[in-house]
């Protein structure tokens, strides 16, 4: 399986059989859904959030390996962080993701997420990756649903 | 009979590595390879013989007229119609069942009139006829099909009502590769005096298509899926029918007369092909469907009942593997989930190795739902495929599913 050495790592495929923080979260202060109709993924994410900070995070997710592995990674980077904190891990994923130049992985910047940077060669599945990020995104302001159509 | 080394070379793009691998293509549910043949008759034609049809005194545009008539003629032939007036050309078959909605239907239905289709119907024979029956307050009514992915007849026989306005049913299946009893079903439907329109785009590259024998009303298939040129569709209708019912789309080509006060409009075929219509494509289709009689039905069927009858084997082996559609009567089309790994993941590893499915939904959301799926992985065969690409096929799916196993 060498020729998948860049996307479905082991570390992919351990976070699509076991996503962390995978339940449902629930009451929550935030949530909001997101949803692939191309490929129909469909996700949530829960947040427990005061005015700063996000305490609790969840990403519950029927989807790809990528689509669940990023969910669940995304929840790990995000606990415990202020808002402005993750509006800024927000972009940097972004710009790793889909940015026009190549990223150079920083892995103290992009945690876990550097393992999917891979997706950045599978142009149709590159939205399988960002589905969660939109949707916490979305949460974050209040929306209830985030599509990446 | 052809040799498979020469079928091959018949096809230029499968001579190439993708992804570091040579070309396995088994996505041809969705679009069908053109053979050099037709891809040379294109370049001929926009290079040499180029022109619009039924306006020119000019020798070119004359020429083209001909050749457009003879392709109209050629598909005439292939579905056994007959007259070539009855053969329509659009823009593919999404657009032929748009037409028969817009132009049959909309004078027909009524509040609470029912147009009956199938659990298996692609999108394209689902949205046309929810759109028209939503302008006029009549329903969409799915007849169901077994798990295996047949039709139950009885059940679909009891719909059929004095309401049923439009019967309207795919032939071969996109996502289950079942071929339905056609003939029998025109048949029933016919006996309570619904018209029937058949949904021909699965069938027409797999099996010889009759629609005297089949006395269906409308019939209906795009050219990409036979390999001819994309764009370009074909609506069979009788002739009665199509006379009596009203323009498409007005424009061009399609009227008699046209003053301030009123307009009159030509018989079938003219009437429905308003602007200057798709003149390369038809042409490209006559040679695509030329090629096809030059192989013969009996070499397509000997090689696609082998490659499917080894594909149906080889999969079945895989313990993980689970088989989606298993009718008796089936066009070369297998689907597949395998219980740990996502049909996008599938789809995506397998384009690492150079071999082309398709995964997802179908454009059968409805279909999907009644199986209790959300999608699934679809290999779809043609008389090119090689037994060693399934073998290939087949290795590549055990190693995925121990990837996602582990």
């Amino acid at each position: 399986m060498e020729d998948l050495s860049d996307l479905y790592q082991e570390i992919i495929l351990a976070h699509n059989k076991r996503p962390r923080n995978g339940e449902p979260l629930i009451p929550c202060t935030h949530q909001a859904e997101g949803f692939n109709p191309l490929c129909g993924d469909k996700l949530t994410v829960y947040l427990r959030k005061s005015d700063e900070e996000v305490n609790e995070i969840a990403c519950n997710t029927e989807g790809c390996a990528i689509s669940r592995a990023s969910g669940s990674i995304m929840t790990t980077m995000i606990q415990g962080k202020t808002v402005s904190e993750i509006e800024k891990q927000i972009e940097e994923t972004k710009t790793l993701l889909t940015g026009d130049e190549e990223p150079e992985i920083d892995l103290a910047q992009h945690g876990d997420m550097a393992a999917l940077v891979g997706v950045r060669k599978f142009p149709a599945r590159i939205k399988c990756a960002t589905l969660a990020w939109h949707a916490l995104e979305s949460a974050l302001r209040g929306e209830v649903e985030a599509t990446t159509e | 009979m052809k040799e498979d080394t020469d079928i091959r070379k018949d096809f230029p793009i499968l001579n190439q590595e993708i992804n570091g691998k040579p070309l396995i293509y088994l996505d041809n549910a969705a679009t069908t390879q053109k053979p050099k043949v037709v891809i040379d008759r294109l370049s001929d034609f926009l290079s040499k013989e180029n022109a619009n049809i039924h306006r020119g005194v000019h020798y070119l545009s004359m020429n083209a007229t001909t050749l457009y008539d003879e392709a109209r003629s050629c598909v005439a032939n292939f579905i056994n119609a007959e007259n070539d007036d009855e053969i329509i050309f659009v823009r593919g078959a999404t657009e032929a069942i748009n037409l028969v909605a817009r132009s049959f239907c909309n004078e027909k239905l009524e509040p609470d009139d029912e147009i009956l289709i199938t659990e298996m119907e692609h999108h394209a024979n689902i949205v046309p006829w929810q759109l028209i029956a939503g302008e006029h307050g009549a329903r969409v009514v799915p007849a169901p099909i077994t798990d295996e992915g047949e039709m139950d007849l009885d059940q679909f026989e009891s719909l059929l009502n004095e309401r049923t306005k439009l019967l309207a049913f795919v032939h071969a299946s996109n996502a289950l590769g079942t071929i339905n009893p056609a003939k029998k079903m025109v048949e029933i439907a016919h006996r309570k005096g619904i018209p029937v329109l058949i949904d021909g785009a699965q069938a027409v590259a797999h099996q010889e298509v009759n629609v005297q024998d089949l006395e269906c009303d409308f019939y209906v298939f795009s050219s990409h899926k036979i390999f001819g040129p994309d764009g370009l569709g074909v609506l069979y209708g009788r002739k009665e029918l199509l006379n009596k019912m009203t323009p498409y789309q007005g424009g061009g080509d399609m009227i008699e007369t046209v003053s301030f006060d009123g307009t009159t409009f030509r018989p079938s075929p003219e009437r429905f092909e308003a602007g200057t219509p798709n003149i390369s494509g038809a042409i490209g289709l006559k040679a695509a469907i030329d090629y096809i009689n030059d192989i013969g039905w009996e070499t397509i069927h000997e090689k696609e009942s082998l490659l499917m009858n080894h594909a149906n084997e080889s999969l079945g082996k895989i313990p993980s593997i689970k088989l989606i559609g298993t009718a008796e009567n089936k066009v070369p089309v297998l689907s597949f989930t395998i219980d740990s790994a996502h049909p996008h993941d599938i789809a995506t590893i397998l384009d690492t190795k150079g071999i082309a499915v398709r995964a997802g939904h179908h454009c059968a959301q409805p279909l999907m739902k009644r199986l209790g799926l959300s999608a699934t992985t679809r290999a779809s065969l043609s008389f090119y495929n090689k037994v060693d690409e399934i073998n290939q096929l087949t290795e590549a799916l055990k190693e995925i599913s121990a990837l996602f196993e582990s």
